[in-house]
């Protein structure tokens, strides 16, 4: 509710106020943002058809910090990611129980607005997904559908989130040409602008480096560890170097359930699981 | 391979070397800016406007009909409805059988409905028939490209907190191609058929001025004079069919330039 005035209060003002005030509505914008939120899942169980993908997850996501998700391949680690912003919901013969709180809030409520969360939660997926449009509309199309409409506004929003995930000095002479003609690892940098557009609170990742070369990849990492001053991160990755590299919190899965959570330190330096120890010195991965 | 390639070019172009020499000489300004005159069917002066215009009514009304009809069909099957859902096999299998259907079946239905309403022979009549013949097409062709819709352009969507109604906005842009494929294919059907409008637009010398008057058709008048005992009014029904030829020709080029621009945006 709060977002929504918000939203529109800085569209009034962005229609009143020159351009160059622009910048100073949107960092008091970014400063309003609240600190503590938090995504608290509570006994989360998810049944796919008739086996049982997600047992019984308990587990604390902290907003501006980088929660990494570790685990083997089919351990669900994906499920619970989709879970989180309910993009399970396409999946078929689904269902869900147990609790998943997003600022107190249960997002599995019946009368939850599953457009309200998905706003609050973006989603960079394993490999891009360029909408087909201009890279101009690309990054505007969320923020059109979430009621902007003020074409100065957008222009800035275009800039300023190109900017933050340093894609602007590559594109701003192109800003009207197709998304899909832009490299890989510029297109996965114009989904997570994209994501960012909306103004979410947290960030879901899935594996989204594993398709990238590893230049294109680093740069998400760096912008990931850049965007953690400002959003939750929660990343799902194949690399344990990755997340020993960035991770604040680190999640072990195997199976379906949570073996292992603390912080990175703790889990990544003195497991106390036995099947952490094994998979972090690599006897299975 | 390229024997039957060959084979196509061969019969195209014998279509077309048939029509061109027997509707050349048949063929002039008069054929295209005129109402047939007094007596042009045993061979005076007049030309075919009557038959072109209806032709276009129809077929442009039809179009627009039917898009409006099809395509909300196609994205409730796919997007709206789960993907083994009943609902939306029932409906995929029903357009195959009304894909198969004969247009003379359309016309009889189409003239029975017409009687029921009190109708007469009209343009209207011709209207409805075409749009009826021509949903099938729009649907199972346009149903194929969106059946290959890929799923995490869906959720790229629905990540960014939009509705299903927002996403088919962004998914209609990456099946624009083929919505521009299916709308070449119908009105390709749809400006040839004869047995469809026979009894439904009816035959008239004048170009309609409202709804409910009949209309000519190219294909009829094709019909019609072809089966006269006068060679020269059989060399126009060839010139008519030369420019019934014409127009779906025309109407494709644009087609491929519509479908080029709008394939710019597309995500492969």
């Amino acid at each position: 509710m709060m977002e929504k005035e918000k939203s529109t209060f800085s569209q009034i003002l962005g229609y009143f106020i020159p351009t160059n005030r622009q910048e100073e509505v949107s960092l008091s914008e970014e400063d309003g943002r609240t600190g503590d939120a938090v995504i608290q899942i509570e006994n989360l169980n998810v049944y796919i058809q008739d086996s049982h993908i997600l047992k019984n997850i308990n587990l604390t996501l902290y907003d501006k910090k980088i929660t990494c998700i570790i685990g083997p391949s089919g351990c669900g680690k994906t499920t619970l990611l989709r879970s989180i912003n309910r993009m399970i919901d396409t999946t078929e013969h689904l269902r869900v129980e147990g609790r998943v709180l997003v600022s107190g809030e249960d997002i599995y409520e019946h009368k939850a607005e599953i457009t309200h969360i998905r706003k609050k939660i973006g989603l960079l997926s394993q490999r891009p997904t360029p909408l087909p449009m201009s890279i101009y509309d690309n990054i505007t199309y969320g923020c059109r559908i979430h009621g902007v409409r003020n074409r100065k506004v957008l222009d800035a929003t275009v800039e300023k989130y190109l900017k933050n995930v340093n894609l602007w000095d590559e594109v701003k002479d192109r800003l009207h040409s197709p998304a899909s003609a832009l490299s890989i690892g510029q297109q996965q940098r114009l989904c997570l602008a994209r994501g960012l557009a909306v103004e979410p609170q947290f960030i879901l990742a899935d594996e989204s480096t594993s398709a990238l070369d590893p230049i294109s990849s680093k740069h998400i990492e760096d912008l990931f560890s850049k965007l953690r001053e400002r959003y939750g991160i929660i990343m799902v990755t194949h690399t344990l170097r990755q997340a020993l590299r960035i991770a604040d919190y680190a999640v072990f899965m195997y199976m379906g359930e949570v073996i292992e959570q603390g912080t990175a330190e703790e889990v990544f330096k003195n497991p106390q699981n036995e099947l952490t120890k094994q998979y972090l010195s690599g006897v299975f991965s | 391979m390229i024997i039957s390639v060959i084979i196509v070019f061969a019969f195209l172009g014998s279509i077309l070397i048939t029509i061109i020499r027997n509707g050349w000489p048949a063929m002039s300004w008069e054929m295209i800016t005129q109402l047939p005159g007094g007596g042009f069917y045993i061979g005076k002066e007049g030309g075919v406007l009557n038959a072109i215009v209806g032709s276009l009514y129809i077929v442009g009304a039809s179009t627009v009909l039917g898009l409006l009809i099809s395509i909300p069909i196609v994205f409730y099957i796919n997007i709206y409805l789960k993907k083994d859902s009943k609902l939306s096999n029932i409906t995929r299998l029903s357009f195959d059988v009304l894909y198969g259907i004969p247009s003379i079946v359309y016309g009889a239905f189409g003239f029975t409905i017409m009687i029921f309403l009190g109708l007469r022979t009209s343009l209207l009549g011709g209207i409805i028939v075409i749009t009826l013949l021509i949903i099938p097409i729009f649907v199972r062709s346009m149903d194929e490209v969106a059946r290959q819709l890929p799923k995490h352009l869906l959720e790229a969507t629905y990540s960014l907190g939009a509705t299903r109604y927002e996403t088919i906005k962004v998914a209609i842009r990456q099946i624009a191609p083929g919505i521009a494929t299916a709308t070449l294919l119908s009105i390709g059907r749809a400006i040839g058929d004869a047995a469809g409008v026979m009894f439904t637009a009816g035959f008239t010398d004048s170009i309609p001025t409202s709804l409910d008057q009949p209309a000519a058709t190219l294909p009829l008048a094709i019909f019609f004079q072809l089966s006269s005992p006068l060679p020269e009014v059989r060399e126009r029904a060839y010139a008519a069919a030369l420019l019934l030829t014409l127009i779906v020709l025309i109407l494709s080029i644009i087609g491929r330039m519509i479908t080029h621009r709008f394939s710019k945006n597309k995500i492969k």
